[in-house]
């Protein structure tokens, strides 16, 4: 049963400050007198901007650019390519989380690999343990992709397989950083974002002074804020509070869970099995430090190592422009093979694939009506 | 990726946790919150307990979950 009274009293409450926040978009706005772009840097924002309807409530004159925080999209088709390698060998037993299952690469994908058998979708790096234990005349390669949230759990199952000598059990990290990330793109590849939406559950984990050097470096505006639609409206008026009062600092709104230091306990964990190397990113290229590979203490766990495999790039002459989505330069539409060759059902490139891929958000949620100013 | 989820502690043994949300249980670990103990409530990723969470915040993040699983659920007639 519902209390009526209470859900009004909640719906006022929430149209206050939802007013607020629109007024502090409209004054940053009208204080800067030109487009305001603003990154939203995780992928599971883009989802939730969308699926709140996010776009209708901000003034025409403030744009919001999809960044780079999708883990799928941004692992390079040399990495997709060498775990459909592993997958094909009778030896393997290929471990992944899901979202991984359908990125198209040589000969297909895990997912049409699946048949086959050697390939489990897993929900924690802990079932890709325990797959090892139960299959041990089998190397099990779990498909370590993610960023600081996810690491964490495969740095703990690393350790694990090192305790209890579990040998038969390697990663394939594609662990990635969001902070090098975020500077690489405003140092070089996009000079026209403004502010930066943080992603919310990335900072539990690595705490919001992370974000200190993008402020402090290059004065932009970097509030963290969590997926709930206040959260997020929130968050963007925030930024705009800062821009229109010519400020860059560091904020969250994500009070439930982020703190200024992070998890400390995960933040050990990662440094303990893990180092930053420089590494390359699906449309971003080479960012330095920016990749999470296993140290030397932990190298028989790498599975680069275990079967001598050597990472290359590969050149996508698809006319796939994922890259260019995942920087913010263009929207998933501009794309020639956005919603032509390019669907949900038939993609092509990982942002399409990738639940919280750009254009599959573009895609399935459709052309938003913006608010008039 | 960033998908998190609040959910109560049910069990505790060690590092090894049962969890619960709206009903619904399942396996979990602290090993990377180590302060976790029996009846707080944790934000839940890949498995992993990552951090604690305020009580009211949780109830809002279930309240809307249930929202949409109630949305999902009613047959959806359009009128007029």
């Amino acid at each position: 049963m519902r209390d009526t009274l209470h859900e009004i009293l909640d719906t006022k409450k929430m149209l206050e400050r939802i007013y607020k926040a629109q007024t502090l978009m409209d004054a940053a706005c009208k204080a800067l007198g030109r487009q305001i772009n603003i990154m939203e840097v995780c992928g599971t924002h883009t989802v939730a901007i969308f699926r709140n309807g996010i776009r209708s409530i901000l003034p025409g004159r403030l744009k919001l650019l999809s960044g780079p925080g999708c883990p799928v999209c941004v692992t390079d088709q040399g990495y997709i390519d060498i775990v459909l390698q592993l997958a094909d060998r009778d030896d393997c037993l290929i471990a992944t989380y899901g979202d991984m299952i359908r990125v198209p690469g040589k000969g297909g994908s895990l997912e049409t690999k699946q048949s086959s058998a050697n390939v489990k979708v897993v929900l924690s790096s802990e079932d890709a343990l325990q797959l090892a234990k139960d299959n041990p005349d089998k190397i099990v390669v779990f498909v370590a992709v993610g960023f600081e949230t996810t690491a964490p759990a495969t740095a703990v199952v690393v350790k694990e397989a090192a305790k209890e000598t579990i040998d038969n059990f390697c990663i394939l990290s594609g662990h990635k950083l969001v902070v090098p990330a975020m500077r690489a793109l405003i140092s070089e590849k996009n000079h026209n974002i403004d502010g930066f939406l943080c992603p919310g559950h990335v900072s539990v984990i690595i705490g919001y002074r992370s974000y200190a050097e993008i402020v402090e470096r290059f004065s932009r505006p970097c509030v963290v804020a969590g997926f709930e639609p206040m959260q997020i409206i929130e968050g963007l008026g925030e930024i705009c509070r800062q821009l229109a009062a010519g400020k860059a600092e560091l904020k969250s709104v994500y009070t439930a869970v982020v703190t200024e230091q992070g998890n400390v306990t995960a933040q050990k964990i990662i440094a303990e099995c893990f180092e930053p190397v420089d590494g390359y990113w699906r449309g971003l290229g080479e960012i330095e430090k920016s990749t999470l590979q296993l140290k030397d203490k932990y190298s028989r766990f790498d599975a680069l190592k275990r079967f001598d495999i050597t990472e290359t790039q590969t050149e996508d002459t698809s006319g796939c422009r994922c890259g260019e989505v995942l920087c913010g330069l263009i929207e998933p539409q501009e794309c020639a093979l956005f919603g032509q060759s390019c669907t949900p059902q038939e993609p092509i490139g990982p942002c399409m694939v990738s639940s919280e891929g750009a254009c599959a958000a573009w895609f399935k949620y459709g052309p938003e009506r913006r608010r008039k100013q | 990726m960033c998908l998190a989820i609040p959910a109560r502690i049910v069990e505790l043994e060690g590092d090894k946790a049962v969890v619960d949300a709206m009903g619904n249980r399942w396996k979990a670990k602290t090993t990377l919150l180590p302060e976790a103990k029996l009846g707080d409530l944790v934000l839940i990723h890949a498995g992993f307990a990552i951090s604690l969470v305020d009580e009211e915040e949780a109830k809002e993040t279930w309240r809307l979950i249930a929202e949409i699983n109630d949305f999902n659920q009613t047959q959806n007639k359009v009128s007029g």
